[in-house]
């Protein structure tokens, strides 16, 4: 009736064994080719960055009305000395991209860490104690949540007056909830496990409770969420920026760059294209990164 | 001919450790009125055969077979099209998760009805009065009412029950009941059972019980067929299998029973079974055989005809040579695998 | 007969809890607005009555008229008092009530905001749904990955953008306002999609598509991205359920299964998040309108901005922050709709 093989199944042989957790963290995230190619990008963008002085072919502020809205290089007119082309008064659009990588760098990262500080230490005090502190602060964080986010970081600048440290001030503010909910989701699932109850028992003080062993445990979601919040916070920076409320010119960052050019936008492609698609792909390479991450993080929420 | 047809299926899993074989060479046939129980642990492959046999395994598995008939039909070939005339009208199933396997977002009338339109080519009127009459006879009391109840509102046990009315809607020739009491209370268990062995008598469907409980089968099976990481282990008729057990698992499955357990202490079988990363090279069960040898750890016994059924098993306990050929090929002690 | 699983009064009780739910948020937005304008530098009673320059006598007034000899919490009752009977301060610059600009300039604002979300259903649903189902295909890579890139776009360059092809490059389309000057539509509706079909000039109706196009697409570019995601992952989720299975079983069509079983409760999660982009949305409209020159409120807020314009600023952000938090409302309302599982519990 049957015709039975004696043959092992194909690929389970029995020397197989299961890979270690770090390598099949690096498995997963490596598979996904989006994950990778936004690593590289933000590396390229950190080295363009760090090595800007090196670098950047020109000054980025020297202006020079002489050469004013030279288009690049390809084009006729252009020059290889200014490859991407010159912005109305003569600078070089190139190097000040790439100062401008600097800047934009700078505001992610400064305002995830403000925000991050901030949230963890509110979230994990919601967590711990519980009753009225919770409600007051989770209820802020909702409000928060539900205005949306660059009308609020508007407003805020609007008060405080326009400039790079009030944009980020703002930003870290609007993307705060994030974190806060997070810290207070991972004390709420840990103080429930019977290893802190014992560690509580044992007379391990609360602080140290909070960040010894409850913050440890919320790593993965964190990292997570500081990459998808540096690109909100580059996004919604620049978006100050352009509207005049962010950093000032003459900075170089790639949303004020585009306040300046946009009365251009008709005679010179080139002083809006550029700017704006630096702040696209790096927005991106974040994303892209974050969504590696959580995927990696947690392969069974893979889809 | 018979009711059901298999041969040598397999189907397999691509996964992200490498492919995951769930069912390994099973066949089977199944004649029509006939009660088949399906047995062995969680994750032997019970569920996946019976889910081949309905069309329904989920991308990326991939079934083969060298026979896959249904009724005559060959569904090996079968067009889409005419497979789902057969699934849901002459083969129908019923799972073990009553509540999450109905649909939350309609009520417990469109759903019954839905399958009445659609095979039977009721309009609304007649399927909603032929939907109450089978909400009656799976035994829903004040079934007019029932039509508009969400599933949530209802208990799991009703949930089951509506499932089975679902399920016989269109008279099957075949029922296949994955662990339909599984997630139910004890006091829920015995109704659901007796429920369906009645329906089955009254109608003469064939019917597979698949559960990972000896007992459920015991008194309701015709024949039993023992499964056990994939790969049929036993399938003898269910007196015979009961009374003889011929293959260690099956013993040992039987041991657990708490009826048959010696001086009131359960019997458990040490071990789990093999996954993906620990599938022996040999016998699937030598590594939590009491009687593995050597050659049973090397070489894979094959299904063969024995004692009135089947059996894979180098060993059986019936064998009146049993001894001698284990002593022949060096015992290895009785240690499980960890 | 058992109780109806219908019932009009957990229906009503259902209503009633959401709602009550949203009173502490609108107390929120009213501190933050009443303490954030207090943060201006500069005298703040001539920031609130929008007046500068004002002679003691009507400043002694005005001091009064605020309660500003009065505690902090009285000063915010009093304001309080103020914004629900709608009296949301004057302009400093043209002298006009806050509310009555706001209700001018907000139906360019809504239909703007419909349009956008609109566009993003049309094109975001069947795109995530096809992707759902046609997982890992070359189709569902492709959506994915334009629909970060949407997600990460900035569209206030997206908007310079497409102005650069579609208006510079070929012509097709205006670069700014909601329709050409040449026409006057009496405003009747405020939606000049329905005015221009109401007035006797049909060339208007066209005129105001033309310009409707761009800050359509430059609006709805970040809905459509997030409802295209999610409904892709709310639909592959839906389909691995077991009632699915179910549904498989019975013997349905494939589109059957898909569009109406898996569809249904996919919808769910869908809706809820449509119903978050509605406040990205107005996010989105400030930028958007800043850069076609749509005479929105969010155009309004930012010109308010460089105006030092407060009680504007104020007021338009908080009845902003009102519309946002009604349209959530009503989200979850829609969703207590189409769930009968929330329904019914609670
Ligand atoms: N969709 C799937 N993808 C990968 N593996 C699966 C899938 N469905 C079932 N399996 C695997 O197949 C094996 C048999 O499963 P199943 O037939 O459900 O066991 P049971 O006998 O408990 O019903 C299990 O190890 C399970 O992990
Ligand atoms: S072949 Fe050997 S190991 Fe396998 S069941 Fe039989 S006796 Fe046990
Ligand atoms: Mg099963």
């Amino acid at each position: 009736m049957t015709t039975e093989t004696m043959e092992a199944p194909a690929v389970a042989s029995p020397t197989a064994t299961p890979p270690h957790p770090l390598r099949e963290f690096w498995g997963y995230f490596s598979a996904n080719h989006g994950a990778v190619a936004g690593l590289v990008i933000i590396v390229a963008v950190v080295l363009l960055a760090l090595l800007a002085d090196v670098i950047a072919p020109h000054d980025p502020n020297i202006t020079n009305t002489t050469i004013a809205l030279k288009p690049p290089f390809w084009q006729e007119g252009g020059s290889i000395a200014y490859p991407l082309g010159t912005d109305p008064i003569g600078r070089d659009i190139l190097s000040r991209l790439i100062y401008g990588a600097q800047l934009s760098l700078l505001i992610g990262i400064v305002v995830v860490a403000i925000s991050i500080a901030v949230g963890t230490v509110l979230g994990l005090v919601a967590g711990f104690f519980r009753g009225l502190t919770e409600i007051f602060i989770m209820r802020l964080m909702d409000i928060i949540l539900t205005l949306p986010s660059l009308l609020l970081a508007i407003v805020i600048v609007a008060v405080l007056g326009p400039g790079l440290m009030n944009a980020m001030l703002a930003v870290a503010l609007v993307i705060l909830p994030h974190y806060v909910r997070l810290a207070r989701a991972a004390v709420i699932t840990e103080t429930s496990k019977d290893y802190v109850t014992a560690a509580r028992v044992s007379g391990a003080g609360t602080t140290r409770l909070m960040f010894r062993e409850v913050l440890p445990n919320c790593t993965a979601p964190l990292i997570v969420q500081a990459s998808l919040g540096i690109s909100t916070a580059i996004l919604d920076a620049a978006a100050l920026g352009f509207l005049g409320l962010g950093a000032q010119p003459p900075s170089p960052e790639w949303g004020t760059m585009l306040a300046d050019a946009r009365e251009f936008v008709l005679r010179a492609w080139w002083v809006v294209t550029f700017p704006g698609l630096a702040i696209l792909i790096t927005v991106l390479a974040f994303n892209l990164l974050g969504d590696g991450l959580r995927d990696a993080f947690d392969p069974k929420l893979k889809r | 001919m018979a009711l059901v047809e298999i041969e040598n299926l397999s189907v397999e899993f691509p996964t992200q450790g490498g492919i995951m074989r769930a069912v390994d060479g099973v066949s089977l046939k199944l004649e029509e009125g006939e009660v088949l129980g399906v047995v062995g642990e969680s994750g032997s492959g019970k569920s996946v055969t019976m889910l081949a046999l309905m069309g329904l395994i989920p991308f990326p598995g991939r079934v083969r077979a060298d026979k896959l008939a249904f009724n005559g039909r060959d569904l090996l070939t079968i067009s889409d099209k005419d497979r789902r005339k057969l699934t849901g009208k002459d083969v129908a199933m019923i799972f073990q998760e009553p509540t999450t396997s109905l649909n939350p977002s309609f009520t417990v009338g469109f759903q019954l009805t839905e399958t009445l339109r659609l095979h039977e080519g009721m309009d609304r009127k007649a399927a909603e009065r032929r939907a109450v009459e089978l909400l009656g006879q799976v035994g829903i009391p004040s079934p007019e009412s029932r039509l508009s109840a969400y599933p949530h509102q209802l208990s799991g046990g009703m949930n089951q029950r509506v499932m089975i009315a679902m399920a016989i809607a269109c008279n099957p020739k075949l029922l296949i009941a994955d662990e339909p009491t599984t997630a139910l209370d004890v006091t829920i268990q015995a109704q659901i059972l007796d429920l369906l062995i009645s329906l089955q008598k009254e109608r003469n469907m064939g019917l597979v019980m698949i559960t990972h409980n000896m007992g459920v089968v015991a008194d309701t099976a015709q024949r039993v067929m023992v499964m056990y990481a994939g790969q049929i282990m036993e399938e003898r008729s269910a007196a015979d299998l009961f009374a003889s057990p011929q293959h260690p698992y099956t013993a040992a499955l039987l041991a657990a029973l708490p009826e048959r357990s010696e001086g009131g202490r359960l019997a458990t079988i040490p071990g789990v079974v093999p996954g993906l990363y620990d599938r022996p090279k040999g016998c699937l069960f030598s590594p939590r055989c009491a009687y593995a040898t050597e050659h049973s750890r090397t070489v894979r016994p094959a299904l063969k005809p024995w004692a009135g059924g089947h059996i894979r098993c180098h060993y059986p306990l019936g064998d009146p040579n049993r001894s001698a050929a284990i002593n022949h090929d060096h015992p290895v002690g009785t240690e499980a695998a960890s | 007969m058992a109780a109806p699983p219908f019932s009009v009064l957990a229906m009503l009780r259902f209503i009633l809890t959401r709602v009550s739910l949203i009173i502490p948020t609108f107390i929120g937005i009213t501190l933050l607005a009443f303490f954030l304008i207090r943060l201006v530098p500069g005298d703040p009673i001539e920031t609130l009555a929008g007046e500068r320059g004002i002679d003691p006598v009507r400043h002694e007034q005005l001091r009064k008229e605020y309660g500003f000899d009065k505690p902090i919490i009285v000063q915010y009752g009093i304001y309080l008092a103020r914004v629900l009977q709608g009296d949301l301060g004057k302009s400093m610059i043209t002298q006009e009530p806050v509310l009555n600009e706001f209700s001018a300039l907000f139906p360019a604002t809504i239909e703007l905001a419909l349009c956008a979300i609109l566009f993003a259903l049309i094109l975001g649903l069947p795109a995530g749904i096809i992707a759902a189902i046609r997982r890992n295909s070359i189709f569902d890579h492709g959506v994915m990955g334009i629909s970060l890139a949407g997600y990460s776009m900035p569209i206030f360059w997206w908007g310079l953008i497409l102005i650069l092809l579609f208006s510079v490059q070929f012509d097709l389309t205006p670069v700014s306002g909601r329709i050409d000057v040449l026409y006057y539509i009496e405003p009747i509706t405020g939606f000049l999609l329905i005015d221009t079909l109401l007035s006797d000039e049909p060339e208007a109706f066209w005129s105001a598509v033309r310009h409707l196009i761009l800050p359509t697409i430059v609006l709805g570019t970040v809905p459509l991205a997030v409802i295209a995601r999610m409904t892709r992952s709310a639909m592959l989720e839906v389909l691995g359920e077991d009632y699915i299975r179910t549904a498989k079983a019975k013997g349905l069509s494939r589109f059957r299964v898909v569009a109406l079983h898996a569809l249904r409760n996919a919808l769910i999660p869908v809706v809820t998040v449509i119903g978050l982009q509605i406040g990205v949305l107005f996010t989105g409209a400030i930028l958007t309108e800043t850069i076609f020159s749509w005479p929105g409120v969010g155009k309004w807020l930012i010109d308010a901005i460089f105006r030092r314009d407060y009680p504007v600023l104020q007021g338009g952000a908080l009845l902003l922050g009102v519309v946002v938090m009604s349209v959530n409302l009503l989200v979850d309302l829609a969703y207590g709709l189409i769930n009968p599982r929330i329904r019914h519990t609670r």
